[in-house]
């Protein structure tokens, strides 16, 4: 326990009964008295605050940030606009994943990347093995808090508390240097829920009144605080990789389906372009399937997929969707033997059973 | 106490309860553990005729988070078992006590039942854990 970090809002945490564990070092709310379900139904029906500021942040900064960005994501960066974000795995030579993150341009010569807490150390130092150039990288993350409010009523919540019109913000777009309720601040219009939503960043000095300031415009509009229990099944329902989970050293991007963000012609070479080139061309013996259990049961990581005696694969993620009122999970198979397959099994307890694959993602608000 | 403990239940370690009833037991969960594994969705029950041990894994308690066995309070045939539940497993964190009773055991050694804690020692029990988690 020697080690484990507080957010600024581990007191507001604790003020609300949430319960605390200990997430990859970081003392964070796993769930809130309303519970995990409640939670979820909250994030889709009105509006929910999740402390994430576990997450890191690392700026990218000079004339060769953009090639050098090129160089490390499978992305391509060329095609960003100014305040535009896109999501990136970052990979290997071999194509495994080192993370998967978000890239915010601020201007051609400033990046904010967005990455795993659990990854942040491995990903600054992996970003500096890579560098040339005119590129300078800072680790930002102890600096900065962030929250998601992510639902429906999140836009007017927030929108009472900024001048910047978030009508007009686009998915995937965001404004650096906004005031919120006084507090300097990087909105954007992303999230890990499958719901509308927004991410603000800020410095730790001015987290607890942007803390404040959202928690009390938010009173009329029903929002409540809501976890990471929640936050992984949210993710889940929307079908959202989670490494460690869908993506890892182990795992390319294209094996967990991410096809359409991994630009294998970019003009530039790029950290894994000949590794996922030759799978591509060669087929791939996994690839990330999504199933439903037909009877009840609930699938976890890590349970086996089973074609009657053959095992053709594992679960990756799994759970019990509030918003579906089903079992779903995510689960990695070969993707010959899924092609014939429409019904598998699911071993759990040395028991079999039916599940059926089923296109992803398994939630999709209209 | 913020959980519900029943008096003349009989009470586990791992916070299954035992309701002694001439010769027989009904076994479910106790408040406190409905409350802390959260929403139950999903509950493997045991076979009816089938022999449960004492301290043993009897059946099987999911949460959206967690998996959680219930063991045994007592040795013994199980002579019935909650069908409601493969339905309704929220049932047991609505009323643990009540309808969300998970199998009935016939006691082969009253004294196994005599061994467990009663209203005031579970309660202290209880106490203890909550501090210790904190």
């Amino acid at each position: 326990m020697g080690n484990v970090k507080k957010t600024p809002f581990y007191e507001k945490h604790l003020a609300l009964n949430g319960k605390i564990i200990d997430y990859n070092g970081w003392l964070l709310p796993v769930q809130f008295p309303q519970g995990l379900v409640e939670e979820v139904h909250d994030t889709r029906k009105r509006a929910t605050i999740f402390d994430v500021s576990h997450m890191g942040e690392v700026s990218v900064e000079g004339k060769d940030a953009e090639a050098y960005l090129q160089k490390i994501l499978v992305n391509d960066v060329s095609k960003l606009k100014d305040n535009a974000i896109i999501y990136s795995p970052v990979c290997y030579p071999d194509g495994g994943v080192v993370d998967d993150i978000l890239i915010y341009r601020i201007n051609s010569e400033n990046f904010f990347l967005v990455v795993n807490a659990a990854n942040t150390d491995k990903d600054y130092e992996w970003f500096q093995e890579n560098l040339f150039g005119d590129v300078r990288l800072q680790n930002l993350s102890p600096e900065y808090a962030q929250i998601a409010l992510q639902g429906p009523n999140s836009k007017s919540i927030l929108q009472e508390l900024t001048d910047i019109d978030l009508d007009g913000m686009k998915f995937y777009r965001f404004q650096a240097d906004v005031s919120v309720a006084g507090v300097n601040s990087i909105v954007s219009r992303t999230g890990y829920t499958g719901e509308d939503g927004f991410e603000v960043y800020c410095k730790n000095e001015g987290a607890q009144a942007l803390w404040d300031a959202v928690w009390e415009a938010g009173e009329k509009k029903e929002l409540r605080p809501a976890g990471l229990g929640s936050r992984d099944v949210l993710r889940l329902e929307a079908s959202l990789p989670l490494y460690g989970h869908e993506l890892s050293r182990e795992i390319t991007p294209l094996q967990a389906g991410l096809n359409r963000f991994v630009a294998l012609d970019k003009p530039v070479p790029f950290n894994g372009q000949e590794a996922l080139q030759k799978q591509k061309q060669e087929g791939i013996s996994r690839k990330l399937f999504g199933l439903e259990m037909l009877e009840r049961s609930v699938p976890r990581e890590g349970y086996p997929v089973m074609a009657g005696d053959e095992e053709i694969g594992w679960i990756s993620s799994g759970s019990y969707s509030p918003t579906l009122e089903k079992f779903i999970a995510m689960a990695f198979m070969d993707p010959e033997v899924a092609k014939q397959e429409e019904e598998v099994q699911v071993l759990i307890r040395k028991r079999l059973y039916r599940a059926k694959i089923t296109k992803m993602p398994f939630y999709r608000r209209d | 106490m913020k959980y519900n403990v029943i008096e003349g239940l009989k009470y586990t370690r791992q916070h299954e309860y035992a309701r002694p009833e001439d010769g027989a037991a009904v076994v479910g969960l106790s408040d406190y553990a409905q409350d802390k594994l959260g929403e139950i969705v999903f509950v493997e029950l045991p076979d009816v005729g089938a022999e449960v041990e004492a301290g043993k894994s009897a059946a099987v308690i999911e949460s959206v988070k967690a998996v959680a066995d219930l063991y045994a309070p007592v040795d013994g045939k199980v002579t019935e078992v909650n069908e409601a539940l493969l339905d309704q497993p929220e049932v047991i964190n609505q009323d643990p006590y009540g309808e969300g009773w998970v199998f009935k055991v016939e006691v082969k050694d009253e004294s196994q039942l005599e061994k467990l804690m009663d209203k005031p020692t579970y309660e202290e029990f209880i106490i203890k854990e909550e501090e210790e988690e904190e």
